[in-house]
């Protein structure tokens, strides 16, 4: 057993407790506004596209500090083409699979480039950030296209009926957020202690009991608190539902799968990599064609949530997830990160700038902020691990 | 006796858990050339370091005393202005940029605010001249020679107004006509009243060249012999470099039955992947036993790693011919991952740079090459990993807190064991070590030895590229030499000895 180590747990969890700071500097600064249900839910489903890119983004990130700068741009195309596909009466699942086809197509163009004939990454996406902007223009013939089918809207988060249908019928409370909730909590719970014990059992190392328990209540208090917040409006937001499945599988992918090891073997050292047998093309060949797969899911929600596409959708995006993964301790060298730590910085700019939204600071400031914070993220991270040498 | 121009007193250096150089002392007089002789790794290339500054003022004890003054120097700019001027083994010219670049690379001609391209081109063709090239320094310096390529390295340093000219290894890359045409230039300089510190393991070139000999030998200073009144032979130059007691270092193996013929090399060729024309490995023929350790002794750059890389899946070098028999059958490895497959290891000798990702733990880099073994449905059994890491910690006695720890907080020892887990793990008929003992102290060389041992016990066939001569006839039961790419001998345990090998060398 390891002791706990009050230092070691304040530098692993920086960035959460500088979440928790600023949700609560942002507190006081909103009276109270940026915790109410509604505001919750739109932090969530705002930022949506944010979770699912800073997600992919990690994945070329961890390669090296690669980065893809053609999400953006892609998240428009694919959504132009899957609003004119449905305006033109196409069944809905057909378009969004479609979607999905086109958006892995795209990375895989990109990643060709960047796996085999090394293309920097950084040119072979800078090139696709034009290409797919200008063929969005093309597809959606520089008009806006609305999206009416209900279907598509309720499933990914756009319209008025978004939520998952409360099945209980509760009265000013949405019971079927609850008990998700408190499911959610349950399967956590059970699940850390049978790993924990198994562990114990085969005489592994555990971390120590009480930062074990501490992180077993506070993360069931979060899962908790943000059940009952959103019991409180409407429920369970659909996009809410995608933002999980995509985090709980790709947290799996990187910690439990080859690939996902390869992921950051490569991002640490390329050369050890290569002499240990492995194709180090594939991995970059894997990691730009599923971020294109992302993109296109990025663009479904994206499109879905205005209920249209426009040419101009999209712009920035790619900034969004690259620094959300910096911030949320991602390498710039590569080789080191996390989806959570990715899912934190995401989270940490969207509480930024709903709370300062909230507060009537002018949009340009906000900028300003959001530079600032992003570059004393990543300072902090080259700085600590300087001091390690 | 002349004035002494640069003396370093007392130098001492550590690196973690190294100390390279212990109370090191070298005087050179002015318009000498004082060549630095010694085996790899004694702490010649860490002396001249700490000479120019690249180690600065501080991070070593002891003085240096330039021309009467102690020197502080903090960075490469400090000595470069008092005029010691470095030439690294590895030449540091930019292929895509013309000689006149090059020579002129932070140390531009011109106004602060624009570098004047016409003066630079003159001054260079300036340089160029002394050195006796006849190119123009428009020329790309990809488009000339190794040979010119080292001389345009000095006429660099002679652009920077170099009083005292160090060479590391001036020769190594190149062939014997080019090489006498560089000494024939040093000892031009020296009547010009330059300086000159070299450093060789040629000792034909040294004792044609140096007035003076300093002797290196593990960190500390054995000797300077002088031209004028010692015997500065060859063989006596050797005595001094090799000449320390062998204790038992070496673990010894019992009744380790060698077997067939495991892997077998002909006339492989292997050419360097740049300047496809250069062969780095030449008409190499070589086999292993099973239960045989087989050294491959030679300098550094004889092309044993290349050689080794090579076989290892075409993990180097272009235009690669030539024949490799596994178990008497004859097999193409296209790759890496099919040298694997054929049970082949080859154990890196940079094992930060090649061999282990650094911000990954023990238990991660221990099963990187074997990873599919502990698979199902491309899903890590963590479980069966762990106890992987464990299994291998536990036999090659790594010393660290768990095996969730980051390799790059290990010692160079550590390190090398998890490298060797990472390669045992991959279970391997064949194994490659290169320089698997570099860098790291006594003791975890003997437990690295031991496991040599046991590997061979179970049948296993070791190769084991080495510098270190002790190491080579301590543990081989048969002993190559290389030597610029070819092999220049052979020799079995009991005929082999320092001074047979470094003959078998200095002969080719």
């Amino acid at each position: 057993m390891v002791s706990f180590n009050l230092g070691e747990a304040i530098k692993k969890y920086t960035m959460v407790i500088a979440l928790v700071v600023i949700i609560g500097i942002f507190y006081v600064g909103t009276h109270g506004t940026i915790l109410l249900p509604q505001n919750i839910n739109n932090l969530l489903s705002q930022n949506a596209y944010v979770f699912i890119l800073a997600t992919g983004m990690l994945m070329c990130i961890l390669t090296g500090g690669n980065i893809d700068l053609s999400v953006g741009s892609v998240v428009c195309f694919v959504g132009g083409v899957g609003a004119v596909m449905m305006s033109k009466g196409l069944n809905v699942w057909v378009t969004v699979i479609s979607m999905l086809i086109v958006g892995t197509l795209v990375g895989a163009w990109q990643a060709f480039w960047v796996a085999y004939i090394n293309v920097p990454p950084f040119i072979a996406t800078l090139a696709g950030m034009y290409a797919f902007r200008g063929l969005s223009n093309v597809v959606l013939n520089g008009y806006a296209v609305s999206i009416s089918n209900k279907t598509y809207l309720n499933v990914f988060g756009g319209g008025a009926d978004c939520y998952v249908p409360d099945f209980f019928g509760g009265n000013g409370i949405n019971i079927t957020c609850m008990a998700a909730g408190i499911a959610a909590v349950a399967i956590y719970v059970i699940n850390s202690l049978r790993l924990r014990m198994s562990a114990a059992k085969k005489g592994y190392e555990t971390t120590s009991a009480a930062a074990f328990y501490v992180k077993l209540v506070l993360i069931s208090g979060v899962i908790l608190f943000l059940s009952y917040k959103l019991a409180g409006y409407k429920g369970i937001p659909s996009s809410l539902i995608w933002i999980v499945i995509v985090v709980l599988s790709y947290h799996y992918f990187t910690t439990k799968t080859r690939m996902g090891r390869y992921l950051y073997a490569v991002g640490g050292n390329e050369k050890a990599t290569q002499l240990s047998g492995i194709n180090v093309k594939h991995v970059y060949f894997f990691a730009y064609t599923n971020m294109g797969f992302l993109t296109a899911l990025a663009g479904i929600l994206t499109v879905a949530r205005a209920a249209s596409a426009q040419p101009t959708y999209g712009q920035f995006y790619e900034m969004d997830a690259i620094g959300a993964c910096f911030i949320g301790g991602a390498s710039a060298y590569g080789g080191t990160g996390s989806v959570f730590g990715a899912i934190i910085g995401a989270l940490l700019m969207g509480v930024i700038n709903q709370g300062m939204s909230i507060m009537g600071v002018d949009a340009n400031y906000q900028r300003v902020v959001k530079g600032l914070v992003l570059l004393v993220a990543v300072i902090f991270d080259v700085v600590s691990k300087r001091e390690k040498k | 006796m002349g004035k002494i121009l640069l003396e370093m007193k007392n130098i001492t250096k550590e690196f973690p858990g190294v100390k390279a150089l212990d109370n090191v002392n070298l005087k050179v007089e002015e318009g000498e050339i004082h060549a630095l002789v010694g085996e790899n790794g004694a702490g010649k290339s860490t002396l001249m370091n700490v000479l120019s500054g690249i180690y600065p003022y501080g991070t070593y004890t002891g003085d240096i005393v330039y021309n009467g003054d102690i020197c502080k120097f903090q960075k490469i700019k400090d000595s470069e202005e008092k005029g010691i001027v470095i030439i690294h083994q590895e030449l540091a010219l930019i292929p895509y940029m013309s000689i006149g670049e090059n020579m002129f690379l932070g140390n531009e001609k011109g106004t602060k605010s624009a570098i004047d391209w016409n003066m630079t081109f003159a001054e260079a063709d300036k340089y160029l001249r002394i050195v006796g090239l006849s190119e123009s320094s428009r020329t790309l310096v990809k488009d000339i020679g190794v040979g010119k390529q080292q001389l345009v390295e000095i006429a660099k340093a002679l652009a920077k107004n170099a009083k005292l000219l160090i060479l590391d290894e001036p020769t190594s890359s190149l062939n014997e006509t080019d090489s006498k045409a560089l000494l024939d230039l040093l000892l031009k300089f020296k009547k010009d009243g330059m300086t000159s510190i070299i450093i060789s393991h040629k000792l034909n070139e040294v004792s044609y060249v140096a007035d003076k000999i300093t002797v290196i030998r593990d960190g500390s200073t054995i000797e300077t012999l002088d031209k004028k009144t010692d015997d500065i032979s060859e063989d006596r130059i050797i005595k001094g470099m090799v000449g320390r007691e062998m204790t038992d270092r070496f673990p010894k193996r019992k009744n380790v039955k060698i077997g067939e013929v495991a892997m077998e090399v002909k006339d492989w060729t292997v050419c360097h992947p740049q300047f496809t024309e250069r062969k780095v490995v030449d008409k190499v023929s070589m086999y292993v036993r099973k239960g045989e350790v087989v050294g491959i002794a030679g300098l550094m750059g004889a092309g044993r790693t290349e050689l080794a890389m090579s076989i290892f899946g075409k993990a180097y070098g272009t235009n690669i011919s030539g024949e490799l028999k596994l178990d008497g059958k004859e097999v193409k490895l296209k790759n890496i991952k099919d040298a694997i497959k054929h049970k082949i290891a080859y154990v890196t000798e940079d094992r930060k740079g090649n061999g282990l990702v650094l911000s990954n733990s023990i238990k991660i880099n221990t099963t990187l090459a074997n990873l599919p073994e502990l698979c199902t449905n491309h899903v890590i059994d963590q479980d069966a990993e762990y106890q992987v890491a464990e299994k291998y910690r536990d036999r090659l006695k790594t010393k660290c807190p768990t095996v969730e720890q980051n390799v790059g907080n290990l010692s160079g020892g550590n390190q090398q064991k998890v490298l060797l887990a990472k390669w045992m793990y991959a279970n391997p008929d064949v194994l490659i070590l290169d320089e698997p003992t570099r860098g790291i102290d006594v003791g975890a060389k003997y437990e690295i030895y031991c496991v040599i041992n046991d590997l061979v016990a179970a049948g296993k066939s070791v190769v084991m590229i080495s510098s270190e001569l002790p190491e080579v006839l301590g543990m081989s039961d048969r002993i190559y030499v290389m030597n610029e790419g070819r092999m220049v001998g052979e020799l079995s345990a009991a005929e082999a000895s320092q001074a047979s090998i470094m003959s078998c060398i200095l002969k080719s």
